[in-house]
C-alpha cells in the first residue's frame, strides 16, 4: 500500500451566482427563467498517485486545475466520488495564502505553519530555514500588509517549503517572484522532490514541468484529458511547438 | 521506484476531515495564535491597548450606578442595584460577543479558508476565547466593585457564578456554531444576530429584579417560560456569586431568587451541551460547501 493520492471519479459542481436577492429571484420567477444555473469544474476524474511520485497538472485557464487542487488539499470537498490522501499535505495554493496584514512576517509565518500543521517546536526548528529562504531581511518585524507581493509570496512559499509533509501541491509558485527567486523554488521543489515526498504541480511552463515531473495530467473543460508521460501530455497540449523564450526553463506561468 | 521508508505509516484518509470541536481543542497551539491574531487586530495602532478593555466597563459601571441608581432613585427597589445590573451585564456582554463576532467569524476569515485546510471549527471557538477574554477585565472591576460593598461568598456561591458563567459559554459556543455557517450562506444572519443581541438584556434580570417577574408571573407557565432561558439562568447564577452575597443580612431587601437555582442550572447546561453537540452536527453538514460560498 503506497498510493499517496486516490482520486476516484471525482466531480465538483459550481452554481453561477449564488445569493439573489428577492427582487432578483421574483423577477426569474415571472420570466420563468431558470433561478440557477451551474457547471462541473471537475467532471468525473480518477487518477492514483504514487508515494513520491511528480505530477504535473495542466490544462488551460478555467479547465479546473486549482479545483482539482482544492479537493486534494481538503478546501473543498467533492460533490460526487472521493479523494483520498496519505499523511501530510503542505503547499501553496496561492502565494501568500491566509497571510494576516496586520500581523508581522514573523507572527504571519508561525501561524501560517501551525495551520500546516507544525507544532511550536517544529516550526523553532525550521525558523532559520525559513527566514533564510524567504530573504524578506529587517521587514521580518514589519506587518505583512506593507510587504510586495513578492516579498509576501516569497514568505508564503518559505513556510511551505520547509513545512514538513508527505505531500506537496505548488499551484502559481512562480507567478510573483523575480528571477533568482525562481531559481531558488525550482531548487527547492527538487530537493523536495528527492526526499521522496509526493510532488503535485500546477503549470503552464513546458520547461520546469519536463525539469521537475515524471508524470503529466491534463485537464480540458474539468475531465482528465491525458494521464501519461510528460512529452506525450505536452504535445497532447500542443504546448511543445512553442518557441524556446528564455523565459522558459525557469517556468513562468502564462 | 517508491521508496518504502518514505510511505507515512497512516492510512488513506478524506482530505480536510477536521474531526470537529474535539479536534479543535487538541489543536491548543494552533488556537492560540489565532486567539493573538485577534487580540492584535483588534488594539491595532491603539497606545492603551487592553487597558480600553478596563476603562469601558469601568465608566458603564459608573454611568449605571450613578444614573439609575442614584439620578433615577432605583435602588429604593433593589439593594446594591448597580452590582445587581453590571453583574448581570458582564455576562451578557460575554454572550452577545461570542454569538455576534462568532458568527461572522467564519466569514471575517475567508481568505484562510479558501486556500487551506484547518479544522473550520476554530474560527468560532476562537471568538469565545476572545469574548472570555475580554470578559476578564470586567471582571476585575467587578470585583473591586463587590469587596468595596462588602462581600462574602459561600462555596455554594462560588459554584453558582463557575455555572452561570459556563452556561453562557456553551450557548453563545453552540449558537455561534450554527450561525457562522448560515451566515456563509446568507449574509443576512449577522444582521439577525445584532438585532437580536438588542432584545437579549432585556430578557435576562438586569434592569429589573427577578422579585418582579416573580410577582407578576410566580408560579404560572409564564415563570417557566421565562427560566427556560439559558442566559437568564446564567445570569441568576452568576448574580449568586456577585449580588447576593453583597447584601447584608438582614436587610429589608433581602434577594429573590427562584427557589431551586442550582438544579436548574444543572439541567439547563445539559440541555446546552445536547445543543451544542446538535450544532456541530449541523456545522459539519454545512461546512462541506464553505469554500466556494465564501
Amino acid at each position: 500500500m503506497s498510493e499517496s493520492i486516490v482520486v476516484e471519479n471525482a466531480s465538483k459542481r459550481f452554481t453561477m451566482q449564488y445569493t439573489k436577492t428577492i427582487k432578483q429571484m421574483t423577477i426569474a420567477a415571472l420570466r420563468r427563467q431558470p433561478l440557477s444555473d451551474s457547471f462541473l469544474a471537475v467532471d468525473d476524474v480518477s487518477f492514483t498517485v504514487e508515494q513520491g511520485e511528480s505530477i504535473g497538472l495542466m490544462g488551460l485557464n478555467g479547465s479546473g486545475k486549482s479545483t482539482l487542487l482544492k479537493l486534494i488539499s481538503g478546501v473543498m470537498r467533492p460533490d460526487a466520488g472521493s479523494v483520498l490522501t496519505r499523511g501530510r499535505i503542505a503547499g501553496l495554493i496561492a502565494a501568500g495564502a491566509g497571510f494576516h496584514p496586520q500581523l508581522t512576517g514573523r507572527e504571519n509565518l508561525f501561524l501560517n505553519a501551525a495551520i500546516l500543521g507544525m507544532s511550536e517546536a517544529e516550526t523553532k526548528r525550521k525558523y532559520d530555514q525559513m527566514v533564510d529562504f524567504a530573504d524578506v531581511g529587517k521587514f521580518l518585524g514589519t506587518p505583512v500588509g506593507h510587504y510586495s507581493s513578492g516579498m509576501a509570496a516569497r514568505l508564503g512559499f518559505a513556510v511551505a517549503a520547509f513545512a514538513d509533509s508527505d505531500i506537496f501541491l505548488a499551484d502559481e509558485v512562480l507567478a510573483v517572484g523575480d528571477r533568482p527567486f525562481k531559481r531558488k523554488c525550482m531548487r527547492r521543489m527538487e530537493e523536495i522532490k528527492k526526499e521522496g515526498r509526493t510532488l503535485f504541480y500546477v503549470s503552464h511552463a513546458p520547461g520546469s514541468v519536463r525539469k521537475m515531473c515524471d508524470r503529466a495530467l491534463v485537464l480540458v473543460n474539468g475531465r482528465l484529458g491525458f494521464d501519461g508521460p510528460v512529452e506525450e501530455g505536452l504535445r497532447f497540449l500542443q504546448y511543445d511547438d512553442s518557441e524556446t523564450d528564455s523565459d522558459d526553463d525557469l517556468g513562468a506561468d502564462i | 521506484m517508491v521508496d518504502p521508508s518514505r510511505v507515512p505509516d497512516v492510512p488513506l484518509t478524506a482530505p480536510g476531515d477536521s474531526g470537529g470541536l474535539h479536534n479543535v481543542f487538541r489543536q491548543r497551539y494552533l488556537l492560540r495564535l489565532l486567539v493573538r491574531k485577534e487580540l492584535k487586530a483588534r488594539y491595532q495602532g491603539s497606545v492603551l491597548g487592553l487597558l480600553w478593555s478596563y476603562v469601558q466597563p469601568a465608566v458603564r459601571f459608573l454611568a449605571y450606578f450613578l444614573v439609575i441608581g442614584v439620578v433615577l432613585g432605583q435602588q429604593r427597589g433593589v439593594e446594591n442595584f448597580a452590582i445587581h445590573i453590571f453583574s448581570a451585564m458582564v455576562m451578557v456582554h460575554y454572550f452577545t460577543e461570542t454569538f455576534s463576532s462568532g458568527t461572522r467569524s467564519i466569514v471575517r476569515n475567508k481568505n484562510i479558508l479558501q486556500k487551506m485546510s484547518l479544522p473550520r471549527e476554530m474560527f468560532p471557538v476562537a471568538s469565545m476565547l476572545v469574548s472570555a477574554y475580554h470578559t476578564f477585565p470586567q471582571i476585575v472591576i467587578l470585583l473591586v466593585g463587590v469587596v468595596l460593598t462588602g462581600w462574602s461568598p459561600t462555596p455554594y456561591d462560588v459554584a453558582a457564578g463557575l455555572l452561570g458563567f459556563t452556561i453562557i459559554a456553551v450557548f453563545g459556543m453552540a449558537l455561534a456554531l450554527v450561525f457562522s455557517a448560515a451566515n456563509v450562506f446568507f449574509r443576512d444572519f449577522q444582521n439577525i444576530v445584532q438585532t437580536f443581541s438588542i432584545f437579549v438584556m432585556w430578557s435576562v434580570p438586569m434592569i429589573y429584579s427577578y422579585e418582579r417577574i416573580e410577582n407578576l408571573a410566580g408560579g404560572t407557565v409564564w415563570e417557566q417560560v421565562y427560566l427556560a432561558n439559558p442566559i437568564a439562568n446564567g445570569v441568576m447564577l452568576f448574580q449568586q456569586l456577585f449580588w447576593v452575597p453583597t447584601v447584608p443580612e438582614g436587610s429589608d431587601l433581602p434577594p429573590v431568587m427562584p427557589d431551586d437555582l442550582m438544579t436548574r442550572g444543572l439541567v439547563v447546561l445539559a440541555v446546552c451541551l445536547v445543543l451544542l453537540a446538535l450544532a456541530q452536527v449541523v456545522f459539519t453538514r454545512l461546512e462541506a460547501k464553505f469554500a466556494e460560498r465564501l
